[in-house]
């Protein structure tokens, strides 16, 4: 294994390297020789050429996700996108209500907005998953009120990868007239988007996750039936007044570029991710009490998050110093809470303390993958000798049964 | 996270680690934390006639400064009388390993383990 390069990148959701192609268009739009103009300025060729750069970039955003290119609004990022659409939505609709419902494991960008609207006199529904991360359709549908003005549920989980049922969840919605938004952060260049079929009023999208530069993203708003927000960055009046401020050419460049690649690779490139996670996952499957989080199937081909029962998350990462996952254990964060992605799907603490997550992408290898497996089995075994835990499992004891301590 | 040097030295060469018959009459153990908070620590001694620890044994699940002060804590009371491991404060481990804010919990879950364990033994004799 000595072709093995490290560190090795396992973290792909978290962010993905700029694609070189990706790169090296951006170059074109910073420097005095290249078409560094404000997109803007209408009066000289410096603007005009910049301006033919966005709204190629704006086709070919609008090209992955199957929408017109009048729909794309550029936002800073996914988060940016996300307050955007659920504050915008909101705030447009307080006349029908003030009710918003969404799920207990979106990410922070959505429940956070939601905490803000809480404190502003909305009220939001936190939909419990089934305990493989999906929503239960029926769960949802009893949520709904008269008073629903909007629904918020993520394409694909950060943590576990779960793909939710986005065209149900939009027939619903779209059936009793409530604004559906969808935070895509995790799943453009990963699954199909044909927002022609899907009922998706916003669509809330990032450059890094898929290959392009951090910093840039952008909203989806419908035309068809139109969507009104009401705008939260004020100024010069962009993007529609939707979202005012200089337009960062070389970034749009570049989020357009990698989701042009996104749509001629992707289908190879799922192909190619899920052999290589499958055989990650078969590198672990005959050692004892190892627990995948999350569904299996209804998964995007690069994740596996995983649980080494009785091992800690974030030991286990220190054990793994050339390998770049994380943990949804509470010690990788100030806060001393577990993953509340997994708590949610009904995993006991100890399970949620004990997991990883591996993301594979463009650039992981099979020798990679191979290296993994080899660095995590010797350390979750060396980490099970040291475990007490460990140890009263293999005595027979039910640690259930066993009064802790809790500090 | 970026951990001190005695905290990865302790994490990759752990001291003193394994068990000792906890019904033995001269073991105390001492078994703190709990699973849901994260980490568990279990610490014994085997006390000599004189009185003095003559060893010690951990096991630890939990992160590597957890395993880092249960470590460190092994090798500190061997060869010491319970009077003079009384004393030994979870911030004298702390500030050992170099423990951030965030990790001081372990320390004191070190602490709380060796009060533990000498509990046990005394309630034996």
């Amino acid at each position: 294994m000595s072709n093995v390069k490290t560190p090795i990148y396992m973290d792909y959701s978290s962010t993905t390297p700029t694609d070189q192609r990706v790169a090296d268009k951006m170059a074109e739009f910073l420097t005095v020789d290249t078409a560094f103009g404000n997109p803007a300025s209408s009066s000289h060729v410096f603007g005009w050429n910049a301006d033919v750069a966005v709204k190629n970039a704006r086709q070919q955003v609008a090209d992955l996700i199957n929408a017109d290119p009048r729909e794309i609004v550029w936002t800073s990022g996914a988060t940016e996108a996300n307050n955007l659409a659920i504050k915008g939505a909101a705030h447009f609709n307080t006349r029908k209500g003030k009710h918003i419902v969404t799920s207990k494991t979106e990410h922070k960008a959505v429940l956070d907005t939601c905490r803000q609207l809480e404190r502003e006199g909305f009220e939001v529904t936190y939909l419990d998953p089934m305990d493989n991360g999906l929503i239960d359709l029926e769960v949802l549908k009893a949520a709904l009120r008269d008073d629903t003005t909007v629904v918020s549920i993520m394409h694909v989980n950060n943590e576990i990868g779960v793909i939710q049922d986005i065209a149900a969840i939009g027939e619903i919605c779209r059936e009793r007239k409530i604004v559906f938004h969808v935070d895509a952060a995790q799943s453009t260049g990963k699954c199909p988007i044909d927002l022609e079929e899907l009922k998706v009023d916003l669509m809330s999208m990032c450059a890094h996750k898929t290959y392009g530069p951090k910093g840039i993203g952008a909203l989806f708003v419908r035309r068809k039936p139109r969507v009104r927000i009401e705008a939260q960055i004020h100024g010069g009046g962009h993007e529609r007044g939707m979202r005012s401020g200089t337009l960062a050419t070389h970034q749009i460049v570049g989020m357009g570029e990698c989701f042009r690649i996104a749509k001629e690779e992707m289908a190879t490139e799922n192909d190619r991710l899920l052999m290589l996670r499958n055989r990650l996952y078969d590198g672990f499957k005959d050692m004892e009490e190892v627990y995948v989080n999350g569904d299996l199937e209804q998964r995007v081909a690069g994740n596996l998050n995983i649980s080494f029962n009785f091992v800690e998350g974030e030991s286990l990462m220190m054990s793994l110093k050339d390998i770049a996952v994380s943990s949804g254990s509470a010690c990788t964060s100030a806060s001393l809470e577990p993953s509340y992605v997994l708590r949610a799907l009904g995993r006991n603490d100890e399970l949620a303390h004990s997991s990883l997550r591996f993301t594979l992408g463009r650039f992981t290898t099979v020798e990679d993958v191979d290296y993994a497996i080899k660095q995590t089995r010797a350390a979750v075994e060396k980490l099970r000798d040291l475990s007490p835990l460990w140890d009263m499992y293999n005595d027979g004891i039910d640690l259930d049964t066993v009064e802790w301590t809790a500090h | 996270m970026a951990y001190s040097e005695k905290v990865i030295d302790h994490y990759e060469n752990p001291r003193n680690v394994g068990a000792m018959d906890k019904d033995a009459q001269e073991v105390g153990t001492g078994m703190v934390g709990a699973p849901a908070c994260g980490d568990v620590m279990k610490l014994q001694i085997k006390v000599g006639d004189d009185g003095i620890i003559e060893d010690a044994k951990f096991k630890t699940y939990g992160c590597g400064s957890a395993i880092a002060s249960s470590s460190l804590l092994t090798e500190w009371v061997k060869g010491k009388s319970l009077d003079e491991v009384q004393e030994i404060k979870n911030t004298d481990i702390a500030e050992e390993l170099e423990l951030p804010p965030v990790k001081v919990h372990c320390s004191v879950l070190a602490e709380d383990a060796i009060k533990a364990a000498i509990a046990d033994y005394q309630s034996k004799q």
